[in-house]
């Protein structure tokens, strides 16, 4: 069957915000190896779908198959048991800013583990060591840069050795050489790691290096999936505007609002 | 009758919120005997609660004891008792102003921390990569500082009351001239072992409202700054209110 290759599956799920649609009978299937990425205009929701796929948030109704198990008809210990097969990178890295680096890295392994003392330090500083942070082990969270924070928040997440490393929003807020440097690991650790990736971004550009394939979500829907090549030729406007950067076209670039000459003339009522 | 809806709206809410922490309650302390196992997370937020607070619990104690000692001796000597200072400060403090003024002070030092830490920790997501970590912040975070707060509370009461008790002495014995034998011995002879356990209960009481009402605004602040600073302020209003709600109960109980 083809779907055993489907690492997550998601069937006609539907998901709402205080009454306002997200997710209106999204499908899409994630193949096990490989990077994968969710795109889409601000606000189409890809941060929630990784909430939805990592059981943080419950959807509304349709299904979500992650590595075989059905998360709605988990328990909580199932849950817990499957995401300790999954890591996840925070946007803001979200390390525990009351532990130093190195304890930052040890935390999943010292709460999930009895390993001894000898080999906890030596994992964390191989881990440390792939993402090139071997150095800050002692430095504390606040004296981290941002793009640090996210290594080591990388690291953190593969200490366990994870089949499924989520990436939100990776690059936002980093320089360009940072941007290279998380690049760069998220292609290297998915490849040695034999991972499955998953990166929530909207960065075209340095999405198109790193993606293996790429969904394109748009108004609660897939609008578009393939290889980052196939998108950028894909003859849907909206594709194109997103692909292309256009400040307008099938997302407007106003926010919905009355006749503009009106609201301008008129004397009373705006306020 | 539009009054009438809106006190009943308010009245709701209140209840709803009691009934939340209640269930808040419950959970933390199915998840208690665990987390007691790994007694040193415990450990470490008595130190953050009771021994970061002892500067500020010490002081305020002092002063008390202080002004304790100046008003009953103006007091008693109309009647020419300033023999029972030593008894009437103790029973003061061991009884009423120990647990109370430890328990605001409390709220305003380790529950305003307690509040806008986990409040904090929610807003940058801690808590959430806890989750995706498998660990239950509950039992991680929540729990031990549960605990550390129980555990911490009667300790500085009692502290309190201790060197409020100096404090009377000094005033009382030192400036204005108490015979120090009486004093002690009427403390000694007045002070029985029920007032001491009324003062251990409250102050028991306190820890676990306090405690409670600190995590639980944390915990489920609005995860914005603003949402932050409006858990805070709740905590030690709330706190406030529900100390000397209690305070009167328990009182009412013993008596």
């Amino acid at each position: 069957m083809n779907d055993s290759a489907a690492v997550i599956e998601i069937r006609d799920l539907r998901y709402a915000i205080s009454g306002r649609p997200i997710f209106d009978g999204l499908d899409l299937k994630i193949a096990r190896g490989g990077v994968t990425a969710f795109m889409g205009p601000s606000g189409t929701g890809k941060t929630t779908l990784l909430r939805l796929i990592t059981g943080q948030l419950v959807a509304d109704s349709g299904s979500i198959q992650v590595a075989g198990s059905d998360l709605c008809s988990l328990s909580r210990s199932e849950l817990y048991a499957l995401r300790r097969r999954m890591g996840m990178l925070f946007q803001n890295g979200a390390l525990l800013t009351d532990l130093t680096v190195f304890e930052n890295v040890a935390f999943p392994l010292r709460e999930h583990t009895r390993l001894p003392e000898r080999l906890v330090r030596d994992l964390v500083l191989t881990k440390l060591q792939a993402v090139g942070l071997r150095g800050a082990a002692q430095l504390m969270p606040g004296e981290l840069s941002g793009g640090m924070t996210r290594r080591v928040a990388l690291a953190r997440a593969i200490i366990l050795d994870p089949e499924i490393l989520i990436y939100d929003e990776p690059f936002v807020g980093l320089d360009p050489i940072s941007k290279g440097v998380v690049l760069r690991l998220i292609r290297r650790l998915n490849d040695t790691l034999g991972l499955t990736s998953i990166v929530v971004s909207h960065d075209v550009r340095e999405i198109s290096s790193v993606a293996n394939t790429v969904f394109l979500l748009s108004g609660g829907k897939v609008v578009a999936h393939g290889t980052p090549q196939e998108l950028r030729s894909f003859p849907s406007e909206i594709v194109q505007q997103f692909m292309g950067g256009l400040a307008d076209g099938p997302v407007p670039f106003h926010y919905p609002a009355g006749d503009y000459y009106t609201e301008l003339l008129a004397r009373e009522g705006v306020a | 009758m539009k009054t009438l809806q809106e006190l009943w709206n308010s009245l709701h809410a209140a209840l709803v919120e009691i009934g939340a922490m209640v269930r808040f309650l419950v959970r933390l302390l199915i998840v208690a005997p665990r987390a007691l196992v790994r007694f040193s997370l415990v450990a470490e937020q008595i130190y953050n609660a009771g021994a970061l607070s002892l500067v500020i619990i010490m002081l305020s104690g002092l002063f008390v004891g202080m002004v304790l000692g100046l008003q009953g001796f103006q007091l008693l000597q109309r009647f020419g008792s300033e023999e029972a200072l030593g008894t009437a400060a103790a029973i003061g403090l061991v009884k009423e102003l120990g647990p109370v003024i430890t328990a605001l002070l409390f709220a305003g030092r380790a529950g305003t921390a307690l509040a806008s830490e986990l409040g904090l920790m929610r807003a940058t997501d801690q808590l959430s990569a806890m989750e995706m970590m498998a660990v239950d912040p509950i039992r991680r975070v929540v729990v031990p500082r549960f605990l550390g707060g129980i555990i911490a509370m009667p300790l500085l009461a009692a502290i309190f009351s201790m060197i409020g008790i100096y404090g009377a002495q000094l005033v009382g014995v030192q400036f204005m001239g108490v015979d120090s034998g009486s004093f002690w011995s009427q403390m000694r002879s007045g002070v029985a072992l029920v007032d001491i356990r009324e003062g251990i209960v409250k102050s028991l009481a306190f820890g676990v409202a306090c405690s409670l009402i600190a995590v639980y605004e944390g915990y489920y602040a609005v995860p914005t700054a603003e949402g932050v600073g409006r858990a805070t302020t709740r905590t030690v209003v709330t706190s406030a209110v529900v100390t000397l709600f209690l305070d009167y109960l328990i009182t009412a109980m013993f008596l």
